[in-house]
Parts: C-alpha cells; sequence; structure tokens
C-alpha cells in the first residue's frame, strides 16, 4: 500500500511540472503473481518509471501502452500471461496471468 | 486518474482517512467512496458505492461486475497503527517489535519522567494525557490500542475513549482481579458490559508470559490474530456473495 502512495507522490510531481503522466494499475490476478491486485506504476512523457506491476517482467510492454494513453487519452486493459507459455514470451515466468489497467492522468 | 482524485487520494492518507477510488473500466470515470459519503460521476450508484464499503472494510482492491460494467476499486486504507498507552518498561520493548511486524507506533503518556525519545529512540512519543491524544491523532478502524500503565487515571481515560471509537483491538495490562475492579469504574461513566467485552484483560494470549520481552510477544501475537480473524470473518459472506 505505501508502495501505492509513493507511486502517487512521484506522478503528482511530474504532473505539477508540466508532464504529461499515466498510471497502470494491476486490477486481477490468476495463479502465482509478482505483485498484488492494487500495485501500481506510474509513467511519464519521457518513459521515467515509478512502481512496479510485476517488479520486472512486464513493465516494457506497460510503458509502451502508457506512452500512448498520455498522447490519445484513452484508457487501456491490458492481458498478461493468458497460457504459461505466452506468459513466458512476456516475462511472467511463474506462469501467473495478470490483468492491468492503464489511464492517463488528467 | 483526474489530478484532482490524486490530490484527494494524499490527502486521505495524511489524515489516515480509508478511502476507495472506484474506477470504471471502459471510460475511466471516477468515485471517491469515504465511510461518510462519497464523490464523482459514479458515487449516485449505490451498488458501486456498497462494493467499495465492502472492499474497504477487509482492505483489499478487487474488480467488481455491476450493472454489466467493469469497476476497479482500489482501497486505500492507512496502515495499521499500534497506540501505546504508557510509556513503561514493557513498552520499551513491545513499540520496536511492534514496528518489525509493519505497525505506526506512538507512545503516550503524560508524565514527562517516562514520555522521553532517549527511552524510546526513533519511536513517535507523545507527552500528553490518552483522551486528549486520541482526539488530536483520530482513532480509526486499523488502530490497537494498548494500556500499560496500571494507573486508573492514566488508564482509564484511554479505554473509555477507546470504547467509543471503532479501533479493532483493545487491550489493558492488569490481573483478573484488576480487570474486574476496572470494569466497575468504567461502567460508572456508562461503559457498558457489552462494550467493556471488547478490551482484552488480561491482555495478551495465555503463553506463560513473564519478562517484558514475552508479555509483548503476548500483546503482539493476540493482536495479529485479532486483525486476522476479522479480517478473515469480513471476507467470507463477501465471497459467498460475489
Amino acid at each position: 500500500m505505501s508502495d501505492a502512495l509513493e507511486v502517487l507522490d512521484q506522478v503528482g510531481k511530474w504532473k505539477a511540472g508540466g508532464k504529461g503522466v499515466a498510471i497502470a494499475t494491476v486490477i486481477t490476478t490468476w495463479g502465482s503473481s509478482p505483485r498484488p491486485v492494487g500495485s501500481q506504476l506510474g509513467v511519464d512523457d519521457a518513459g521515467n518509471m515509478v512502481g512496479s506491476v510485476s517488479g520486472g517482467c512486464i513493465e516494457g510492454a506497460v510503458v509502451k501502452e502508457a506512452l500512448d494513453a498520455i498522447k490519445d487519452g484513452k484508457p487501456r486493459l491490458l492481458d498478461f500471461g493468458v497460457t504459461d507459455e505466452q506468459a513466458w514470451d512476456v516475462g511472467l515466468a511463474c506462469g501467473g496471468k495478470v490483468q492491468v489497467f492503464v489511464e492517463k492522468v488528467n | 486518474m483526474k489530478i484532482e482524485t490524486l490530490a484527494a487520494l494524499q490527502d486521505a492518507r495524511a489524515k489516515r482517512r480509508a478511502v476507495t477510488l472506484a474506477t470504471r473500466l471502459g471510460d475511466a470515470a471516477e468515485a471517491l467512496i469515504y465511510k461518510d459519503g462519497a464523490t464523482g460521476p459514479l458515487a449516485s450508484d449505490p451498488a458501486i458505492v456498497a462494493a467499495a464499503h465492502g472492499a474497504m472494510a477487509i482492505g483489499r482492491s478487487e474488480t467488481v461486475e455491476i450493472g454489466g460494467q467493469k469497476i476497479f476499486l482500489n482501497v486505500y486504507v492507512p496502515p495499521p497503527r499500534l497506540i501505546i498507552v504508557g510509556a513503561v518498561h514493557i513498552a520499551q520493548t513491545l513499540a520496536p517489535m511492534a514496528a518489525m511486524l509493519e505497525f505506526d507506533v506512538t507512545v503516550v503518556d503524560p508524565r514527562g519522567a517516562w514520555a522521553t525519545s532517549q527511552r524510546f529512540p526513533g519511536v513517535k512519543v507523545i507527552q500528553d494525557w490518552a483522551d486528549e491524544a486520541f482526539q488530536a491523532m483520530g482513532l480509526d478502524v486499523s488502530t490497537a490500542v494498548v494500556t500499560l500503565t496500571h494507573d486508573p487515571k492514566l488508564d482509564d481515560p484511554a479505554l473509555e475513549s477507546a470504547l467509543k471509537s471503532d479501533v479493532f483491538y483493545i487491550g489493558a495490562l492488569g490481573s483478573r482481579r484488576t480487570h474486574a475492579k476496572r470494569k466497575e469504574r468504567l461502567a460508572e461513566v456508562g461503559i457498558t458490559d457489552e462494550m467493556f467485552a471488547r478490551v482484552h484483560g488480561p491482555v495478551g494470549l495465555n503463553i506463560g508470559a513473564k519478562s517484558p520481552a514475552e508479555i509483548a510477544v503476548s500483546i503482539l501475537g493476540q493482536i495479529v490474530e485479532v486483525r486476522a480473524r476479522r479480517i478473515e470473518a469480513l471476507s467470507a459472506p463477501k465471497v459467498a456473495a460475489a
């Protein structure tokens, strides 16, 4: 929980500094997943990150979507790790499944 | 997320106020739901507000489906807090042990000779009467209160205020005899038997604790148990309903 609040603080600072910012949040998990529901990742328009949604596995893909969300303002719902094989592809080697919601901070 | 929403979440944390942010995944519409009110476009939906209250009670974020729409409920609850009344010997062991369990610990004692930072390095120490300190701090559902002074002048007002709040745990050091007398005294200020039953006394699990460290373990064991059972109890019917 304190992690999530730390993310909000940094996001607030970025926003106050005039940057475009998005927040990604883990909204559902199945099986073993590295971060619990509610975990957040803040991303600014230069690709800087604060917090985590997976402990490093899927952040790359999430940041890309976050940058798109900052540009077009549309929220996104991302699914990772549908099968063990795909999980391996996106880096969720544990075989867990995680759903991430990405939205721009307005 | 709106920047105003972010500011409200930060404000809630500073005030140790539990809040749930509900977000409709389709369009990112939001509501901030507190125990005693709600704001934002989704706040007019009683089903969303009710679901948020349920999630907040067990401190667990989750995605729910309401009226065919997916709603994410992100719960922001303040970290559990332990308020120790009485800057006594046992408190010197109890405070650091509770900090290891990630409790936000505060020691309260009006006596200047006891409530010093030398006796409690790295711990928040308030030199004040418990009831006054409680009022300033604001007791909440994620707070535990333990009284350790043995002195009715100090313990009783603390217990009275704690019993009139919704703290999740109240414990009072003292023998069965002391505890029975305490019950009689508090009855005079309007604490009924039913209310008094919330006080764990003699405090702690019965593990034959003798030394201050052992007593601290027994108290913390009980606090951890009460907290876990409460969360379990609140979760069970919710799972069944979902």
